[in-house]
């Protein structure tokens, strides 16, 4: 691990019950990158976001961040990593009961002793960041989908990390809220020298802006490289996935018996 | 058959298990509220918030209920009393009904339907919608900060809006047995004054209604956090709390009424 790395993945196993989900994965991500995790849905991306943060431990291999092993860490310890880490949920997780303002504020709240008066110019300027300035005052239930993702990405640069997590931060956007949150996400990696994790299965909005790209597929990594690499990849996997067709290696239908063995119709026909 | 039966025997096992595992998980997570209650105690704006939510907005169902309850003792009370020619101690059983046993009880169960019910709700939407999550990746302990305020604020409610059920349910009493009766208003407080005793009725009433404020609360604290993540995992959960509360109080009623009054008679 050099220390351009940030995030380094070795042979990682995970299972919930006795389902794998993730099966050996190496990954290794650099400092002031953004990295996007893809592959279809159920796939793991957001189990490995959980891994990183240190939320769920692996069944075997490690996640190392900042060279710290994080399932091996304390609670102490992993709350002062996590400190340094943040993570955009899918659909924001604002507090509803707190307005736009107390909740970019909370971590500085809550973790800091800055007076009210500091806590109030940070949290504007986090703010107008994500052009969201002049809605500070509103609760989360007057925002819209991409107002509401884009007050979670300012409160999740509140104390300027050095790694921030985004899981599907595309998910049910309009095209131009996607395109903004697409935007912010790299001018904000490159504005705070942080390094992003994207989770997502929006292909073409992620490639435009990521810098290493991973696909997972059924718990490994089926194909990884730059979003020039992917675009010419002849994977079968990776083909299917870029041009968004409907049968391939990921097939169409989920495994079943034969569909003549369900309608009971071998018998009929023997 | 046999195969039957012993999957019948194997059901049973696994329900009881499951249910001592859940009382083990439950009792854990009790402790662990009580020790991160630091913060709640340090920031006390935060236990200040809840206390509005779970007391002040439960004042109304209890204002009204107390009021209803202490007239039809009143009614009921006196209808019994004028036989024995006893009718100016209808003050008496009023309050002593209201101090020892209904205030605590039907104010718990008035408790945990209204704030018992809402707290569960939502700290299971608070997980349903991820926000648990996000405060624990922001380093920020969601027992500490979201469940800890809000069990504390139950203790302290709990007591205080038994005791305003009480005082408006002696009111209800008197509205009725001496504005609309007539009974004697002197006979009415005086008598009741001298048979209800602070340190045998109201204090053991109060220790009731502090034994129910913690176990609604502790109850409905676990039941949000504990909710499946889904529409009917917080709907289960919110049932579970009002009908885990209501037997609860009526069994915990018993055991500190027979604790209590063990020297009677």
């Amino acid at each position: 691990m050099t220390t351009e790395t940030l995030v380094e993945i070795k042979d990682l196993n995970f299972s919930y019950d006795k389902r794998a989900v993730l099966k050996g994965i190496n990954m290794t991500m650099v400092r002031g990158k953004i990295i996007a995790v893809m592959g279809g849905s159920g796939c793991g991306k957001t189990t490995l976001l959980r891994l990183i943060g240190g939320a769920v431990t692996p069944s075997s291999g490690y996640v190392k961040v900042a060279d710290q092993v994080v399932h091996e860490l304390g609670r102490d310890e992993l709350f002062l990593l996590r400190r340094k880490m943040s993570m955009l949920f899918q659909f924001g997780a604002l507090f509803t009961d707190l307005s736009v303002f107390d909740n970019v504020a909370f971590q500085m709240r809550e973790h800091t002793d800055l007076p009210e008066p500091v806590i109030r110019d940070l949290v504007l300027m986090k703010l107008h960041a994500v052009g969201l300035r002049g809605a500070h005052n509103l609760m989360p239930a007057e925002l819209s989908g991409g107002m509401a993702r884009r007050v979670a990405l300012a409160r999740s640069i509140a104390l300027d990390p050095m790694l921030v997590m985004y899981d599907e931060p595309f998910a049910g956007l309009d095209p131009i809220s996607l395109s903004v949150i697409g935007n912010l996400i790299r001018r904000l990696t490159d504005a705070l020298g942080m390094t992003s994790i994207v989770v997502t299965h929006d292909v073409h909005e992620s490639l435009k802006i990521v810098d290493y790209v991973y696909f997972i597929s059924d718990g490994v990594i089926a194909a990884h490289g730059t979003p020039a690499e992917v675009r010419r990849s002849v994977s079968p996997f990776v083909h299917q996935f870029v041009h968004s067709e409907a049968d391939g290696p990921v097939p169409f239908h989920y495994p079943a018996a034969t569909y003549a063995t369900d309608l009971n119709l071998e018998s009929s026909f023997a | 058959m046999p195969r039957r039966i012993v999957i019948g025997i194997r059901g049973i096992g696994h329900r009881v298990i499951d249910s001592i595992w859940r009382l083990g998980y439950a009792s854990r997570f009790f402790m662990l509220t009580l020790l991160k209650s630091g913060t709640s105690m340090r920031r006390f704006s935060l236990i200040i918030r809840e206390l509005y939510f779970t007391g002040v907005l439960t004042l109304i169902i209890i204002l009204v209920s107390g009021l209803f309850v202490g007239m039809v003792l009143g009614l009921q009370g006196y209808e019994t009393l004028q036989k024995y020619g006893a009718e100016t101690a209808v003050g008496t059983l009023v309050a002593l009904s209201l101090v020892r046993e209904l205030g605590p009880v039907v104010a718990g169960l008035l408790f945990a339907s209204r704030a018992g019910s809402a707290i569960t709700a939502e700290i299971g939407l608070m997980k349903v919608t991820e926000q648990l999550d996000a405060m624990g990746m922001m380093a920020v302990d969601p027992i500490a900060r979201v469940v800890a305020p809000r069990f504390w604020a139950g203790v302290i409610s709990m007591p205080l809006l038994a005791a305003i059920f009480s005082a408006m349910g002696i009111f209800g009493g008197y509205l009725v047995a001496v504005v609309l009766i007539g009974v004697d208003e002197g006979l009415f407080w005086s008598q009741m004054q001298s048979v209800v005793d602070f340190r045998f009725d109201i204090v053991n009433g109060i220790i009731k209604t502090c034994f129910f404020g913690v176990a609604v609360t502790a109850i409905a604290v676990f039941e949000g956090y504990d909710a499946q993540p889904t529409a009917e995992g917080v709907s289960g959960a919110t049932t579970r709390t009002v009908v885990t509360s209501a037997l609860v109080i009526l069994g915990l009623d018993f055991v500190l009424t027979s604790f209590m009054f063990r020297g009677v008679g």
